[in-house]
């Protein structure tokens, strides 16, 4: 087979697939059903309903992507951009809190100290290594996404790119829904050429909606039909009686899957009904 | 940000000439287009698109900040950012108080308090600094003429009696709490666009909508079903830029509605896994919060006034900063009052449904 500009053959691609790095989520059993944890060169869409934790696994993401390899994580910036106003910066730092106390946890010999170039177990420090910007309106929303191909050239080391929430601003001011589909459908092409080229994790977070389907109402993550194919991934949170579930509805290489998991004071971890015995950091 | 000029953004004189010539005056102009599109209405090549795009697109994006600036500033700016409401279980379970800057939201059945609730929040953002209040004017937007001055005096002798107690003092409280009528959405759209000179030139710090589903119920009557969204989605995001923009909390009051076959509750995986035992628990006596699921996904703290088991509770739903508790409370004389400051944890379908006994709405 020749070079043809852009063509791997699939072979090479298997050894980029099993050296693909992810961001753990907090939870042993959401990164077992997710094959590892949130991966890199992939679009990540999470739906649920509201209060259910969405922007707490956002924040949980853009803190532990930045995990020091020496600690099984991929030592790398955030990019986070919040369409809502959701982001309360007191409760990151909490989550930053929570993960630096489990790491400490884990590997009791270090401490905080630092060398060149790693980085000091502080909150302050994961708080600084998150780039936020805060979106207004569809139109600064696009602005971003474009602008982003020129920032992520300048910030090398940005893992994950989170966007919390996707679809709000396509919801409320769009008048011509079908300029709206074809606007989002370059949209997450962007994004998923961002995923590739700069080998990050892109995550979208989404709002629920009511559709009429099989004779009766039910929830589907919004801008559904128009959007549902533009992700790799897709994982819905839900409600399962007391518990919080993730349910993996969309993956091209995993089976559709179920777990449970907590918010707790720390951020996301396992449930307590969960089989893994200590919460994994890594 | 979004109707920023292309004449101010600085670009290369020909790219500027040619989006001018072509009547994209303003970012948004720009970005709506998909690429081909503009190419098309350009008459250029894809590189130019691109390039205009790209260099519209980096003037029109917010400024990027870490999230540690965003901390230092919080912490500059003092207060932490909070209105903290006297009740101390709540304001602890909030991380302080009413958060400033986003939409909070009381939602419950008629006559649970939620009046006597936003009157005394109304009371405390008046109040001088030193005696914990934020010193400043408070728009109180009354949709069914429930304020009531006298029964807000009355909470604040008391609640505060040694305050009320000095002369003229009581009277300079309710000079700063400035009270609209609105009568229709039409109304009520107006004083906002008034609002938001009113909220930088006259200090002030608190913006209550007293409440927000009686108006909503009034357009409802007249609109087709596909509009009625609309109203409330510029509402909606109006009331978020007013509250981010100036930096003050925003309280908004809601009814509830009996849960309709109309609402979705599981999601088509579930629904597969349900027998028809579980569907049907649905259709008992929980009320939902009205104005809909899109409401509830734009507010960031959601308060559920409800009553069961012979009590009354605040129910803290929604919170980025706290796990669903809940504080039963009284409705005395100086108003709200905690009965304990103790929490109690609420999990699974109890944080979304909205309980009311003696009104027992059953859909069989």
């Amino acid at each position: 087979m020749g070079e043809q500009s852009g063509a791997q053959n699939a072979w090479d691609m298997l050894s980029d697939e099993q050296s693909q790095k992810h961001t753990t989520t907090g939870s042993g059993d959401l990164n077992d059903i997710l094959g590892g944890g949130i991966h890199c060169k992939e679009v990540t869409e999470i739906g649920g309903v509201p209060g259910v934790g969405k922007t707490q696994l956002g924040i949980q993401l853009a803190i532990n992507v930045q995990i020091p390899v020496e600690y099984g994580g991929l030592g790398g910036k955030a990019v986070y951009i919040d369409t809502e106003g959701s982001f309360m910066v007191e409760r990151v730092y909490q989550i930053a809190e929570g993960c630096i106390r489990d790491i400490l946890e884990h590997f009791p010999q270090s401490h905080e100290k630092s060398s060149s170039g790693q980085k000091q177990l502080q909150p302050e420090h994961f708080l600084a290594d998150i780039y936020y910007f805060r979106i207004c309106s569809y139109t600064e929303q696009i602005a971003v996404i474009n602008y982003l191909e020129k920032f992520l050239g300048e910030h090398k080391d940005v893992r994950i790119v989170v966007i919390d929430s996707v679809t709000f601003h396509f919801r409320q001011d769009f008048e011509d829904l079908a300029l709206r589909t074809r606007v989002l459908s370059g949209l997450s092409l962007k994004l998923m050429k961002i995923a590739k080229t700069y080998n990050l994790a892109v995550v979208l977070l989404n709002q629920v909606t009511t559709k009429f389907t099989e004779g009766s109402f039910q929830l589907t993550l919004a801008l559904g039909d128009s959007w549902s194919h533009s992700c790799t991934n897709r994982v819905i949170l839900y409600w399962n009686g007391n518990e919080r579930y993730a349910c993996l509805d969309k993956s091209p290489s995993l089976p559709v899957a179920s777990a449970p998991y907590a918010v707790t004071g720390k951020g996301i971890r396992d449930a307590v009904s969960s089989n893994h015995k200590r919460a994994r950091v890594t | 940000m979004a109707n920023m000029p292309v004449s101010e953004m600085r670009l290369p004189p020909h790219l500027a000439h040619l989006l001018a010539a072509r009547r994209l005056d303003t970012a948004k102009d720009v970005l709506s287009l998909p690429e081909v599109e503009l190419m098309a209405i350009l008459d250029a090549g894809l590189p130019t698109a691109r390039a205009a795009v790209a260099l519209v697109s980096e003037a029109a994006c917010p400024p990027c900040q870490t999230a540690l600036a965003l901390l230092e500033e919080r912490v500059r700016l003092g207060g932490g950012g909070r209105l903290a409401t006297t009740l101390c279980g709540l304001d602890e379970a909030l991380g302080g108080g009413i958060p400033m800057g986003k939409l909070t939201e009381v939602v419950g059945p008629s006559g649970i308090g939620k009046t006597q609730f936003c009157l005394k929040l109304a009371l405390l953002a008046a109040l001088p600094e030193y005696y914990g209040g934020l010193d400043g004017r408070v728009v109180y937007i009354d949709t069914e003429f429930k304020f009531s001055s006298r029964r807000m005096i009355e909470i604040g002798q008391k609640s505060f009696p040694q305050i009320f107690r000095q002369e003229g003092l009581a009277q300079k409280m309710a000079g700063r709490i400035l009270v609209t009528r609105p009568t229709s959405l039409a109304d009520f759209t107006k004083s906002l666009e008034e609002m938001k000179v009113t909220l930088l030139q006259h200090d002030v710090k608190l913006l209550i909508v007293d409440s927000m589903a009686a108006l909503m119920s009034l357009e409802n009557e007249k609109a087709t079903a596909g509009f009625r969204q609309h109203p409330l989605r510029w509402t909606l995001s109006f009331l978020k830029s007013i509250a981010e923009f100036s930096r003050v909390p925003v309280v908004v009051t809601n009814q509830v509605r009996s849960q309709s076959n109309d609402d979705g509750y599981h999601f088509s995986f579930e629904v597969d896994k349900k027998d028809g035992n579980k569907c049907a628990e649905r259709f008992d006596s929980h009320l939902v919060a009205a104005l809909g699921i899109q409401w509830a996904h734009a507010i960031t703290v959601r308060l559920v006034f409800e009553s069961h088991s012979g009590h009354r509770f605040i129910k803290v739903a929604k919170s980025p900063m706290s796990p669903a508790v809940a504080f039963p409370f009284v409705v005395e004389s100086s108003g709200i009052t905690l009965l304990s400051d103790e929490s109690i944890d609420v999990t699974g379908p109890e944080i979304t449904s909205i309980r009311c006994q003696g009104q027992n709405v059953l859909a069989r």
